[in-house]
């Protein structure tokens, strides 16, 4: 039987009490949402807090568009981004990737929160957020900062989130003329990626002023494929374009051979990979530029 | 810690361990063994159950994360002898077999009729896409939902 060691556990009411018990126990407290990354961690001994500090009351629960930019909150769980039409119309790219996490079930009690702090390099919100050049809003004892998805993982399942911190908001900056779309491969439905990449494109007068490629389950962090958005950067899109941003990315990633796959096959999906999801970006951002 | 959670409409109030994993409350503290305890890893969807309505897997949920929400487990489908259609469904079409994910199959049934009376055949396969069974195949389980859709419209129907 898999059960987790002992721990204490406490229910929040508010972001700063949640964040004063962080505080107060210390690097062995952990917040829980879904607990669906973090509960089979603990099951196996890979995480053992002693302190739960169980957020799913606080109203961190909202997707909205303010102004320039389109907010989620830290507690909005899987099923709701999938279900968004708002995310649908603004930004594709999740619809895309949450078609294809895990199950239903599991989509229904996961937190796109959850899944960035879990850093896993093979998790698809870090692509689709880093691809999109998201930031998140990141809440502390003395205040709030607000962190760029460039820098917000700093190694494997580590972010820049401190101990007693945590992340409330995540922000996408809305432009014009922007297309995005997510392409995976996995082993069997609802499994992690063999590889994954999230590419967002924003056209102006039919050349692409900027662009954004994350791969997942490329490294050992999700990995922003700086080389081949600025190759992209000033050029009218176009297939052959794509290709070459492929190739960059294939060389730019650092698989590592697992079970999913060796080195070369994963660097080889990395390149198919990002040609098509930048092909459907494009497409995308073109039929928007046309209403 | 003490926990209050309804479950199946009666609200209860237990001494749990904070660490103690909503299917082992249900199936032990409860007793309501109709719950099943399958892969522990929220892969197979045997323990799934209706958490405010909504299928979620019980074995990678806290039963202290429940206090303060209705669960509802597949003893709650029949009333007063008479099976819920889903169930109902699964008898007419042959959609089980060993029975063991029989449970979850079920429930997640339940909530994907209660939220689209009509799915498609699509729809249904997706909704139970994050559940596993080893037996009786798919196709079964899938016409047995359909069953229930069709005679749960003829019964609004006939009302």
């Amino acid at each position: 039987m898999q059960t987790p060691a002992p721990f204490d556990y406490e229910r929040a009411t508010s972001v700063d009490g949640a964040i004063a018990s962080l505080a107060e126990h210390g690097p062995e407290a952990r917040l829980i949402a879904g607990g669906h990354s973090l509960l089979p961690m603990m099951k196996l001994r890979l995480a053992t807090p002693e302190y739960l500090i169980d957020i799913n009351d606080l109203e961190l629960s909202y997707i909205e568009e303010r102004m320039t930019e389109v907010r989620i909150g830290a507690l909005t769980r899987h099923a709701e981004l999938l279900e968004s039409d708002l995310l649908a119309r603004r930004f594709p790219v999740f619809r895309d990737a949450e078609e294809v996490i895990a199950d239903p079930v599991v989509r229904n009690r996961g937190t796109i929160g959850g899944s960035l702090c879990q850093a896993d390099a093979a998790e698809d919100l870090s692509a689709v957020c880093a691809a999109l050049k998201a930031s998140v809003v990141v809440k502390g004892p003395n205040g709030e900062r607000v962190i760029g998805m460039d820098g917000f993982y700093v190694g494997p399942f580590t972010t820049a989130v401190g101990a007693d911190e945590m992340l409330t908001e995540i922000r996408l900056p809305v432009q014009q003329g922007a297309g995005s779309a997510h392409e995976k491969v996995e082993r069997r439905a609802g499994d992690f990626a063999i590889a994954a990449v999230s590419a967002a494109l924003w056209l102006q007068g039919g050349t692409i002023a900027d662009a954004g490629i994350a791969l997942g389950a490329l490294g050992p962090t999700t990995i922003i494929a700086g080389r081949a958005e600025e190759l992209l950067k000033g050029k009218a899109p176009s297939e052959e374009l794509f290709a070459q941003a492929g190739e960059i990315a294939a060389e730019d990633c650092t698989p590592l051979p697992d079970g999913r796959g060796p080195v070369d096959y994963k660097r080889h999906l990395a390149g198919v990979l990002t040609t098509r999801a930048l092909r459907r970006a494009a497409a995308r951002a073109l039929q928007q530029e046309v209403h | 810690m003490d926990v209050t959670i309804t479950i199946n409409g009666e609200q209860v109030t237990r001494d749990v361990e904070p660490r103690q994993l909503l299917v082992h409350f249900i199936r032990e503290t409860e007793g309501l063994t109709g719950t099943h305890w399958g892969c522990d890893t929220s892969n197979c969807g045997a323990c799934v159950v209706l958490m405010d309505g909504q299928p979620i897997k019980s074995c990678t949920t806290l039963a202290a994360m429940c206090a303060g929400h209705e669960i509802r487990t597949v003893e709650s489908l029949e009333q007063n002898g008479t099976l819920d259609p889903v169930q109902q469904g699964f008898h007419e079409l042959h959609g089980l077999h060993c029975g063991f994910c029989t449970p979850g199959m079920l429930m997640t049934a339940r909530a994907l009729l209660d939220h689209n009376p009509n799915p498609t055949e699509q729809e249904i396969r997706t909704a139970i896409s994050g559940q596993i069974c080893r037996c009786t195949g798919y196709k079964n389980i899938v016409s047995a939902v359909r069953w229930a859709a069709e005679h749960e419209a003829a019964m609004r129907q006939e009302a």
